[in-house]
C-alpha cells in the first residue's frame, strides 16, 4: 500500500555514535506517540511542528524502556516527503536502532520499501521532475539488491518453518471456505471453532517461538565477533582452520572496518562467528606484534567472544598469565592445544584462572575435541537455552516486522474465537495472518486458497 | 450467401438470450435504449441447460445485487421458484446466502413475459453470422438470412453456443446445449477479427422420470418454512414448496467408472478443453478422491410440470449405456428411466484480459461480450455481466457515463475485475474466498450498496429508491440511537442478562456495546430499549450486523480507503509501458496486455510487483507535472 506510514534506519548500518530512526506518513506522530514518554508527560501530537523532544521509548504493553532518545517530530508539507516525518534519534549500534525500529514497526508503521522515502518525496512534488528518473532508477536498483539480500538471508529453516505454518492454516482457511461455499456437502467436516482455535494457537506458539530467537537473530546476522588469542605456536592457526575447515564459511575474506582487518564468517552451530583478524593469524601467528599492541586492545574490546589457547605440552608462562588478566572480564573460552604431547600444564590453574569459563582440551593435530568446543561456543551463546540444534532464527528487521503482525493477527484471531464470534469472521484475521507469513517468503499468490479449496475437496455438481 | 437487406437501426444489439442476454437487454432497454435481442431460438430465452437453481453462496449475493442494479433475474425467480433455502444460517452474516430450486420452464415463460413486455425491447429470432466493424468500430451485425441491423453499441453474449460441441463416449457433434444449433460462423467472425479464443469444457448429469425413483431410499431436503425473497421489491411468497431429495454413490458406482474410463472422452483424450475443477464430472471425482467410499447426490426436480429430475453430482461424459448402469448402481435410482443423458460440451470462449472493465473489447470499440463466452460460468455470473454490459453499451449509445463497480462494491465488481485482470485458465466461478471485503459484501446490504447507483443511472424507478432511502435513514437513526443510549445496571437488565448466561452489568453500558456480546441479540436488547419507529426484520437484521460486527466492518473501511485511493491513481490511457525503462520485461508484457485504469488495477495483475508499480507511480507523476509545465 502507498499511503500507509513506513519507517526505516535512515542512518548508515555500522558502528556510529547515533543513529535515526525516520517514520513518515498520516499516522507517523500517532505511532511515536505511542512508545514515546517524554518527562513532561505531553504528547507529541500536542506540540508545535519541527520541534525536539527528549524522552524515552517504552513498550506499550510491557512498559519496558527500550532507549533514551531525541525525537523530531515535523508535519507536514514542510518535510522531506511532505507528509507528518518523526526523527528518532538514538543511540549507536545495531542492537540499539533496531529495537527502536522493530518498536515502531510494531505499533503500526510498515517497513520501508528500498527508496520508497525518496519516492513519496516525488509523488507530493518535493522533488521536481529532473530527479524523476534517479529516483525510478534508485528504487529499481535498491529493490534489485534487496531482493538479492533477502534471497541470500532466507534461512532454508526458516522458510521451511514458514511454510508449514502456512500450510496449516491454509487448510484450515481451505475448510472454512469449504463450509462456506458449499454448506451441504456432508461429507466435509464442518470446521469447528474448537479445531480452528486448535490450529491457530499452534501457528501462535511457532511464531513466539521465532520471535524469541529472534533478538538473538539480530547478533546472528551480524555475527559474533571472535578473536583468537594466544602465545605464538600454541596452535591458533590450527585452530582457526580447524572452525573455517569444519563449518561451511558464510562469507569469506569480507573487508573490516579497517584495511588492515579481515575477517571471516564461520557458522558453528548456528552461531556466527566472525573471526577477526584471521589474515593476521595465518601470516605471523602474533596479532600483537602484527597491529601493535593499541590496536589489538582495541580489537579484543570490540570482541564478543575470545578463544584464548594455551599449549597442552608446554607450562603457563608469565605471557598466558597476562593474557588472562588482559580479557579478565570478557566472555572466552579457553582451548588447551595440543594433547598429543605429554602433559606440562598445570590444568587446575588453568580452571582456577579461567573461573567459571569452560575449559576445552583440543589435539587440533588428530582433530580431538573440536567437537566439545563448538559445544561450548554455542552453550555459551545461547545461555544453556539451545535446543539441540534445532532452532530457526529471524535476522531480518522486516522479517520481525512481519510475524509481529502475524502474531497479532493470529492472537486476534484466537481471542475472537473465545470471545464466540463466527468463524467466517475470524477467518478474516487467520487469512491476513497468512498473507502475513506470505510476505516473509515472498508468497501471495490468493489464488492458492483457490488451488487448495478444490484439491483438498471433492466438490461439485 | 443470402441477399443482404436492411432491418433496422438500434441503440444497442444484444446477441443471444441466455441469463446474460436478458439481463443485457433488460438494462438497455430500461435506461431508454432502443434495444434488439437476437435469439436462435425464442423458445430458450433464459434456459437453464444445467442445475435448475439460481443462488448459493457468492451468487446468491450477485443475485441481490442484480436486484438493487434493477435486474430480472431476482425478479423472475421470486416468482417461479419450487423451493427456497437460506445457507449459511450458522454461520456469520457476510456468508448467508440465499438458493432458490427453480421451475425452468416457469422461469423461462416469465423471464419471457417480462421482456416482451418492455417497450424499448424488441425481441426477434435469428442467427447472427457476422459482425460489422469499420475503423476498429462496431457498427452492426448480419444475420443467416442477411438481414441487416445497424446499432452504436453491440453485446454478445453467446455462453456455450460459440463452436459448441457435444461430447458422449466416443461420439462427438457440432451442437450448442441441449441439442440447439451452435453458432460457427461468429466464432470464425471473431477469430478474424482477431480476437485470441480459449477452448473450455463443461458438463451436465442425465435427467431422469420422477415416477420411476424409489424415494424411500433417499433423505428428504426441504425447504424454508420462512418466506424468503432474492428481489427488494417482492411482496408476495409461494408457500408451496417441493422438496429435493439426497442420496449417495455406491461402491458399484466406482466400480463401474473405474472399469470404463477408457470410454470415458475426459481420459481418452478426446476432450481437449479446460474443464472447471468446481465442477468435476463424476469420473473425476471417483479417479481423484479415489478414497472416498462415497459421493452425494442430490435430487433436483426441475418444475412442477415435469416429472424430469436432475440428478445434480453425476455430471458425466461416459457413453449412455454405462450411464444407464450408473444410475441402477444408486440406491433409490435402481429402476429409474433416464429421460436425458449427461454429457460434456466444448465451446469457445473470448480470453477475458481482452476486455475493460467495463466489458467494451479494447480490440473493437463499442462492442461488448459477456457472460460464458468470457470465460465464466454459472447462470448468476453470466446474469451479473450481462446487466453490466447492458448498462455499459446503452451509457455509451446514450452518451451517459459508465459503470464499473468495484471489488469493494460488489461481487460482480469482484468477478469482472478477476476476469479483465487476471483472466482465466478454467471456466470461472464466483467463490466467496474470491471477495476480499466479503464483510462488506452481503447478502442484507446489496441495496445499501448499490441503490444510489442504480438511482443515477435510471435503473430504479423513483418509487422504488425513495422506499429504500427510507429504510437507510431508519436503519441509521436506529443505530446512532443504540449508540447514544445508556443502559443502566437496574433489576430489568440484569434478569435479562442472567437468563441469557451473559455476564451482569457493573455498570452503565451503551446500547450498542451491549449489542455487540455474541449472545446478545436485537430482538432481546429491544425488550430493554426500544425503537419509537416500527423497523421491518430486514431492518433490525441490518441494525444488528452493523453493531455487533462494527469493528471488522472498521478495518474492513480502512482497507478498502486504501484501496480507493491507488483506484484514484488512473493511468492515461496513452501510456507507452516501453518508454518506462525501470519496469521489469514481464511486467511490462502484462501491463500492455491488460492496459489497466488505474494503478490498483495494475498491482493485481500477477507478474507486476510492487516495484513496477512504484516505478509506474513515479511516471505517472512525472507525465502529470511535464503536462502543467507545458501547459503554463
Amino acid at each position: 500500500m502507498e499511503f500507509d506510514t513506513i519507517a526505516a534506519i535512515s542512518t548508515p548500518m555500522g558502528e556510529g555514535a547515533i543513529a535515526i530512526v525516520r517514520l513518515s506518513g498520516d499516522e507517523a506522530v500517532a505511532i511515536a506517540d505511542r512508545v514515546f514518554h517524554a518527562p513532561s508527560r505531553k504528547k507529541l501530537s500536542t506540540q508545535p511542528s519541527h520541534t525536539i523532544h527528549y524522552g524515552h521509548l517504552k513498550e506499550p504493553e510491557s512498559g519496558e524502556v527500550v532507549e533514551e532518545v531525541m525525537l523530531s517530530m515535523m508535519k507536514g508539507p514542510k518535510t522531506f516527503t511532505r507528509e507528518d516525518v518523526v526523527e528518532i534519534n538514538c543511540h549507536g549500534g545495531i542492537v540499539s536502532v533496531n529495537r527502536v525500529l522493530q518498536l515502531v514497526l510494531k505499533n503500526g508503521a510498515r517497513l520501508a520499501e528500498p527508496g520508497e522515502f525518496t519516492k513519496r518525496a516525488f509523488l507530493n512534488g518535493r522533488i521536481d521532475l529532473s530527479q524523476a528518473e534517479a529516483v525510478m532508477d534508485l528504487i529499481r536498483a535498491k529493490t534489485d539488491r534487496a531482493m538479492n539480500v533477502a534471497l541470500g538471508q532466507m534461512d532454508g529453516k526458516l522458510s521451511r518453518l514458514i511454510s508449514e505454518l502456512r500450510q496449516a492454516l491454509l487448510e484450515t482457511l481451505a475448510q472454512v471456505e469449504v463450509n462456506i461455499d458449499y454448506p451441504e456437502y456432508d461429507d466435509v467436516e464442518e470446521m469447528t471453532i474448537p479445531l480452528m482455535l486448535e490450529k491457530s494457537t499452534w501457528v501462535m506458539k511457532e511464531i513466539e517461538k521465532l520471535l524469541q530467537t529472534s533478538s538473538q537473530g539480530k547478533i546472528l546476522r551480524e555475527g559474533l565477533s571472535t578473536v583468537i588469542l594466544g602465545r605464538p605456536n600454541v596452535g591458533k592457526s590450527s585452530l582457526l582452520n580447524s572452525l573455517v575447515q569444519e563449518n561451511k564459511a558464510i562469507v569469506t575474506d569480507v573487508a573490516g572496518t579497517t584495511r588492515d582487518i579481515i575477517e571471516e564468517y564461520v557458522n558453528v552451530r548456528g552461531v556466527p562467528l566472525r573471526l577477526v583478524d584471521t589474515a593476521g593469524i595465518r601470516e605471523t601467528e602474533d596479532i600483537v606484534e602484527r597491529i601493535g599492541v593499541e590496536r589489538s586492545r582495541q580489537v579484543l574490546k570490540e570482541a564478543d567472544l575470545i578463544l584464548l589457547v594455551v599449549n597442552y605440552g608446554d607450562e603457563l608462562t608469565e605471557e598466558d598469565e597476562r593474557l588472562f588478566e588482559t580479557i579478565q572480564n570478557m566472555d572466552y573460552i579457553v582451548v588447551v592445544n595440543k594433547t598429543d604431547l605429554s602433559q606440562q600444564i598445570d590444568l587446575a590453574r588453568v580452571q582456577a584462572l579461567a573461573g567459571n569459563r569452560k575449559v576445552v582440551t583440543t589435539s587440533l593435530l588428530k582433530e580431538e575435541g573440536v567437537t566439545e568446543l563448538e559445544e561450548a561456543i554455542a552453550a555459551l551463546f545461547f545461555e544453556g537455552s539451545l535446543e539441540a540444534g534445532d532452532m530457526t532464527y529471524v535476522s531480518n528487521a522486516r522479517h520481525i516486522a512481519l510475524l509481529h503482525q502475524a502474531h497479532s493477527t493470529i492472537k486476534d484471531a484466537i481471542e475472537a474465537a473465545h470471545a464466540g464470534v463466527p468463524v467466517d469472521m475470524i477467518q478474516i484475521d487467520v487469512t491476513r495472518t497468512w498473507e502475513l507469513l506470505g510476505e516473509i517468503i515472498g508468497d501471495t499468490v490468493q489464488e492458492s486458497l483457490i488451488n487448495q479449496l478444490f484439491s483438498q475437496f471433492c466438490l461439485g455438481k | 450467401m443470402p441477399t443482404k437487406f436492411e432491418a433496422g437501426t438500434f441503440d444497442v444489439i444484444v446477441i443471444g438470450a441466455g441469463h446474460a442476454g436478458v439481463e443485457a437487454a433488460y438494462a438497455a432497454s430500461r435506461m431508454g435504449a432502443k434495444t434488439l435481442m437476437l435469439t436462435i431460438n425464442l423458445d430458450m430465452i433464459a434456459f437453464m441447460p444445467c442445475n435448475p437453481s439460481v443462488g448459493g453462496p457468492a451468487k446468491g449475493i450477485v443475485v441481490r445485487e442484480i436486484d438493487a442494479l434493477g435486474g430480472a433475474m431476482s425478479k423472475i425467480i421470486d416468482k417461479t421458484h419450487i423451493q427456497m433455502r437460506m445457507l449459511n444460517t450458522g454461520k456469520g452474516p457476510a456468508v448467508r446466502a440465499l438458493r432458490a430450486q427453480a421451475d425452468k420452464v416457469l422461469y423461462q415463460q416469465e423471464m419471457k413475459k417480462l421482456l416482451e413486455d418492455e417497450e424499448n425491447l424488441t425481441i426477434h429470432q435469428a442467427m447472427v453470422d457476422e459482425l460489422i466493424v469499420e475503423d476498429g468500430e462496431i457498427k452492426g451485425i448480419v444475420t443467416q438470412v442477411g438481414a441487416v441491423y445497424h446499432a452504436k453499441t453491440v453485446i454478445v453474449t453467446t455462453g456455450t453456443f460459440l463452436r459448441g460441441e457435444i461430447i458422449i463416449g466416443d461420439l462427438k457433434y457440432s451442437s450448442g446445449p441441449n441439442n440447439q444449433q451452435p453458432s460457427i460462423k461468429l466464432a470464425d467472425n471473431l477469430k478474424e477479427l482477431g480476437f485470441e479464443l480459449v477452448r473450455f469444457k463443461t458438463g451436465t448429469p442425465p435427467r431422469v422420470n420422477s415416477n420411476t425413483i424409489d424415494y424411500s431410499k433417499t433423505e428428504i431436503q426441504p425447504g424454508d418454512t420462512e418466506p424468503r425473497a432474492f428481489s427488494y421489491e417482492t411482496t408476495e411468497y409461494i408457500t408451496d414448496q417441493l422438496p429435493c431429495w439426497l442420496t449417495y454413490t455406491s461402491e458399484e458406482t466406482h466400480e463401474i467408472i473405474n472399469d470404463n474410463l477408457h470410454l470415458s472422452p475426459m481420459y481418452s483424450g478426446m476432450i481437449k478443453g479446460t474443464g472447471p475443477r468446481y465442477c468435476p464430472s463424476i469420473e473425476d471425482k471417483v479417479v481423484r478422491f479415489s478414497d472416498k467410499p462415497r459421493h452425494q447426490l442430490f435430487l433436483e426436480p426441475e418444475g412442477r410440470n415435469t416429472r424430469e429430475v436432475y440428478v445434480q453430482g453425476l455430471s458425466t461424459s461416459l457413453p449412455e449405456h454405462v450411464q444407464r448402469k450408473l444410475l441402477e448402481s444408486v440406491p433409490g435410482l435402481e429402476k429409474a428411466e433416464m429421460m436425458r443423458a449427461g454429457y460434456a460440451i466444448e465451446y469457445d470462449a473470448i480470453v477475458p484480459t481482452q476486455l475493460w472493465p467495463t466489458l467494451e473489447t479494447k480490440r473493437i470499440a463499442n462492442l461488448y461480450t459477456a457472460g460464458q463466452i468470457n470465460g465464466t460460468s454459472g447462470y448468476e455470473e453470466a446474469a451479473g455481466q450481462g446487466l453490466m454490459a447492458g448498462i455499459n453499451a446503452a451509457a455509451k449509445a446514450l452518451g451517459k457515463e459508465e459503470m464499473i463497480l468495484g471489488r469493494a462494491d460488489a461481487y460482480i465488481g469482484v468477478l469482472i475485475d478477476d476476469l479483465v485482470t487476471k483472466g482465466t485458465n478454467e471456466p470461472y466461478r464466483l467463490l466467496t474466498s474470491r471477495a476480499e471485503y466479503r464483510l462488506l459484501l452481503r447478502h442484507d446490504n446489496a441495496d445499501i450498496r448499490l441503490s444510489d447507483r442504480a438511482y443515477e443511472a435510471g435503473l430504479i424507478s423513483q418509487e422504488r429508491y425513495d422506499k429504500f432511502d427510507t429504510k437507510r435513514k431508519k436503519v441509521d437513526n436506529e443505530i446512532k440511537r443504540l449508540r447514544d443510549t445508556i443502559l443502566k445496571p437496574d433489576a430489568k437488565t440484569q434478569g435479562v442478562l442472567r437468563d441469557l448466561g451473559s455476564s451482569e452489568l457493573k455498570d452503565g453500558i451503551r446500547a450498542a456495546d451491549l449489542l455487540k456480546r455474541p449472545e446478545m441479540t436485537y430482538e432481546l436488547l429491544s425488550t430493554l430499549t426500544e425503537s419509537p419507529v416500527e423497523l421491518s426484520t430486514e431492518e433490525k437484521e441490518q441494525i444488528e450486523i452493523q453493531v455487533k460486527y462494527e469493528g471488522y466492518i472498521e478495518k474492513a473501511l480502512q482497507q478498502v480507503d486504501k484501496l480507493k485511493k491507488m483506484e484514484n491513481k488512473k493511468i492515461p490511457e496513452n501510456i507507452d509501458y516501453e518508454a518506462i525503462s525501470g519496469i521489469a520485461t514481464e511486467a511490462k508484457q502484462k501491463l500492455k496486455q491488460v492496459r489497466p485504469l488505474s494503478v490498483a488495477q495494475a498491482s493485481r495483475i500477477s507478474g507486476v510487483n510492487p516495484a513496477d508499480i512504484s516505478i509506474l507511480l513515479v511516471y505517472i507523476e512525472q507525465g502529470r507535472i511535464a503536462k502543467l509545465a507545458s501547459n503554463e
